[in-house]
């Protein structure tokens, strides 16, 4: 499992200037949905937006999260 | 008649042709989901509400069941570096995953791709 402040510290590291909000959508720290706004995601596409949080949460995304809901805007 | 327009393989996927046999699944095929479950079934909500945007769309989709198997399940991960299911693929170009699909549904980007 990984906990929300888990999931957070990660996509702040993994992703600069970021603003994280995440939420735990079963109370049982597996499936998550997570709110991020970066200016990092300006020129990018929503595939690419969304394959860096996945790259920032890493070894997480294959065994402790099973569902993840993804939203990420720009500044 | 509600058809399902599952894509089968004759055989189960190896290590050695799993990406072949995804190639050769969205090259056949305009509009692939590998999903949970089939289109009449669908084992998880978000293969369920990728399935339901494109059958309100009127698209003309064929599906892969991703728990039949196991191989193609882990290969298609690698195949468009994407760690999740459901997954899209039209022309075969990677589309997106749920969140994607939902975002260009919802801002009109899917109506202009299959008007």
């Amino acid at each position: 499992m990984a906990t929300p402040n888990e999931v957070q510290a990660k996509l702040l590291a993994g992703i600069p200037q970021s603003d994280v909000q995440v939420e735990d959508l079963t109370g049982q720290q597996n499936h998550y949905s997570v709110q991020v706004k970066s200016s990092a995601f300006s020129g990018k596409s929503l595939i690419e937006q969304h394959q860096m949080i996945y790259a920032a949460l890493g070894e997480a995304m294959k065994e402790e999260i099973h569902a993840l809901s993804i939203q990420t805007s720009l500044p | 008649m509600l058809q399902t327009n599952e894509i089968k393989l004759d055989k189960p996927a190896t290590p050695f042709n799993a990406k072949e046999q995804i190639q050769k699944m969205i090259t056949d095929n305009e509009l692939v989901i590998f999903m949970k479950g089939n289109a009449l079934l669908p084992q998880c909500g978000f293969s369920a509400q990728v399935v339901e945007i494109f059958k309100r769309l009127n698209a003309d989709f064929q599906t892969f069941d991703i728990l039949s198997d196991d191989i193609i399940r882990s290969e298609v991960k690698t195949f468009s570096n994407w760690p999740t299911l459901p997954q899209v693929y039209h022309r075969q170009k990677f589309l997106g995953g749920c969140d994607i699909v939902t975002e260009m549904y919802q801002n009109g980007e899917l109506d202009k791709l299959f008007a």
